[in-house]
């Protein structure tokens, strides 16, 4: 793949929900919806909510299946995939930071931060070595690094899972409000992460509510209302 | 990539009755795979009959052996699905007891399966039983003891030992966290999942719970009066289903 090609590109998507158990009714949520990220580019995903900023994000991830149209991240139409493209996908090319930690109980912090990089196949102490230094980059206290983090506050989940999702240098990321409900401190460490991703080649998709954040990270933006069904003119 | 194991067209009868029909899929190394569905949609049946507890009335279950490369279980013979079963695959059962031998001690529970493809040497074998009782959480002090002395949670540990200590391939579990507290289901996914990544095991996972699959399971397998009514990622399957019958199971799970 050349410099110039883009990492992640969205041709012509559309998306609808079928609800068959309220009368199989068509919700249209998506249509028409074209995106092109390049490496080492962040992209901003606006518009209000509702409109289908998160919808998006989870077409691209592959949770969200994709009515019409093409999803392709690093070569690999996410639309059409066979699951175990899209695991593998999903294991060494595209992390995703949702706003949700998500573990198996019992599960150490320290081990939940270094999975990622385990399951690339890195080694033990090497991926350890990588998930202390984010956990003490994210103000994680060392007491709390061998419990499970299911019992954290909301705030400590979120840096868990923002040090999860950079732990594995992916070449795409999705992120998802990574600095939402942050303290100052913390929030300027989430955002040197995203520019040092950006600095390695990451391309980059992203909803950000906060505005200086965005401004401050992203290339540019992209109104996801221009996306909606019935809204674009 | 040669699949380890490929289900097709899988199907068995009660008479009139469907057991399960026209099931087909792909099981790669290293992949999980979950099967939800009610209680009578043909998932276990399913099961058996990868297994080999079943014989289904049509169908392929091609198994990509050490030796020969992919073979269909279905037509070999028994004494070769017998071996099959005792060293590539293991089975564990939601009942403890159905696969335990409840009057044997632990450590003879997990050893029977060693001298089953050879072990001789008495103290290997004990040796091997013990660290497999540490590596599902029960103390080396309870080795002599019957499995009828432990709690339900302790037995399914030892029964995923004595399962696992062969070094199977692939692992069939027919609702392995079922009738058990949360806490004992936590740590038994813990394991699971652990074992799975270390050890590079394939698995079937027939559950009703879709938290269990959500953590578990790589892909999932949607089953409906003996039917696969839909297949996929199994975060895509739970996040965006696509059947009627998916959307009702998705949308009827308590929130905690």
């Amino acid at each position: 793949m050349g410099k110039d090609e883009a990492m992640i590109e969205l041709i012509d998507v559309s998306k609808s929900f079928t609800l068959h158990n309220q009368g199989s009714a068509v919700i249209p949520v998506m249509e028409g919806a074209s995106l092109k990220v390049e490496p080492g580019e962040c992209v901003a995903l606006t518009g209000s909510s509702g409109a289908g900023k998160s919808t998006l994000m989870r077409v691209i991830y592959g949770n969200y299946l994709a009515a019409s149209g093409q999803v392709l991240v690093g070569g690999v139409d996410v639309a059409k995939a066979a699951p175990r493209q899209i695991l593998s996908l999903r294991r060494d090319t595209l992390g995703y930071v949702s706003q949700f930690l998500r573990v198996v109980p019992r599960v150490p912090t320290l081990e939940v931060v270094a999975e990622p990089l385990l399951s690339v196949g890195c080694d033990k102490q090497v991926a350890l070595d990588k998930a202390v230094g984010l956990l003490k980059r994210l103000n994680i206290p060392e007491r709390l690094w061998t419990l499970s983090p299911t019992t954290f506050s909301g705030g400590e989940q979120q840096r868990v899972n923002i040090a999860r999702g950079f732990a594995h240098e992916y070449p795409a990321m999705l992120l998802d409000e990574p600095t939402a409900s942050l303290d100052a401190q913390n929030r300027e460490t989430v955002l040197s992460l995203i520019e040092e991703a950006k600095h390695r080649g990451a391309a980059i998709v992203g909803i950000f509510h906060d505005l200086e954040a965005r401004e401050r990270v992203c290339d540019r933006e992209v109104n996801v209302s221009d996306f909606t069904p019935g809204l674009a003119a | 990539m040669t699949p380890l194991l490929q289900v097709k067209g899988i199907e068995k009868r009660y008479g009139a009755r469907v057991g399960c029909t026209d099931v087909n899929f792909d099981l790669y190394p290293g992949e999980v795979m979950g099967i939800v569905g009610e209680s009578g949609s043909g998932k276990s049946t399913l099961l058996n009959c990868m297994a080999g507890h079943l014989e289904p009335d049509a169908g392929q279950v091609i198994f990509d052996t050490r030796v020969d490369g992919p073979v269909d279980t279905v037509t070999m013979s028994e004494p070769e699905r017998r071996m099959l079963s005792r060293t590539d695959w293991a089975f564990v059962h939601q009942h403890a007891r159905d696969g335990l031998r409840m009057s044997v001690s632990a450590g003879g529970n997990i050893g029977e399966r060693l001298m089953a493809v050879g072990d001789r040497h008495y103290g290997d074998i004990r040796d091997k039983a013990v660290d497999w009782l540490g590596r599902v959480e029960i103390d080396a002090s309870r080795v002599d003891d019957r499995p009828s002395a432990f709690s339900g949670g302790m037995q399914q540990r030892l029964q995923i030992a004595r399962n696992l200590v062969t070094g199977p391939r692939l692992v069939f579990m027919d609702e392995p966290t079922g009738g058990l507290d949360v806490s004992v289901q936590a740590r038994l996914l813990d394991l699971l999942r652990g074992l799975v990544r270390e050890m590079g095991l394939s698995a079937i996972i027939v559950t009703h719970d879709l938290a269990v699959v959500r953590l578990l399971a790589d892909r999932l397998m949607v089953m409906k009066s003996g039917h696969v009514v839909e297949a996929g990622l199994t975060d895509q399957v739970l996040d965006d289903p696509q059947h009627a019958y998916t959307q009702l199971l998705v949308s009827s799970v308590l929130q905690v």
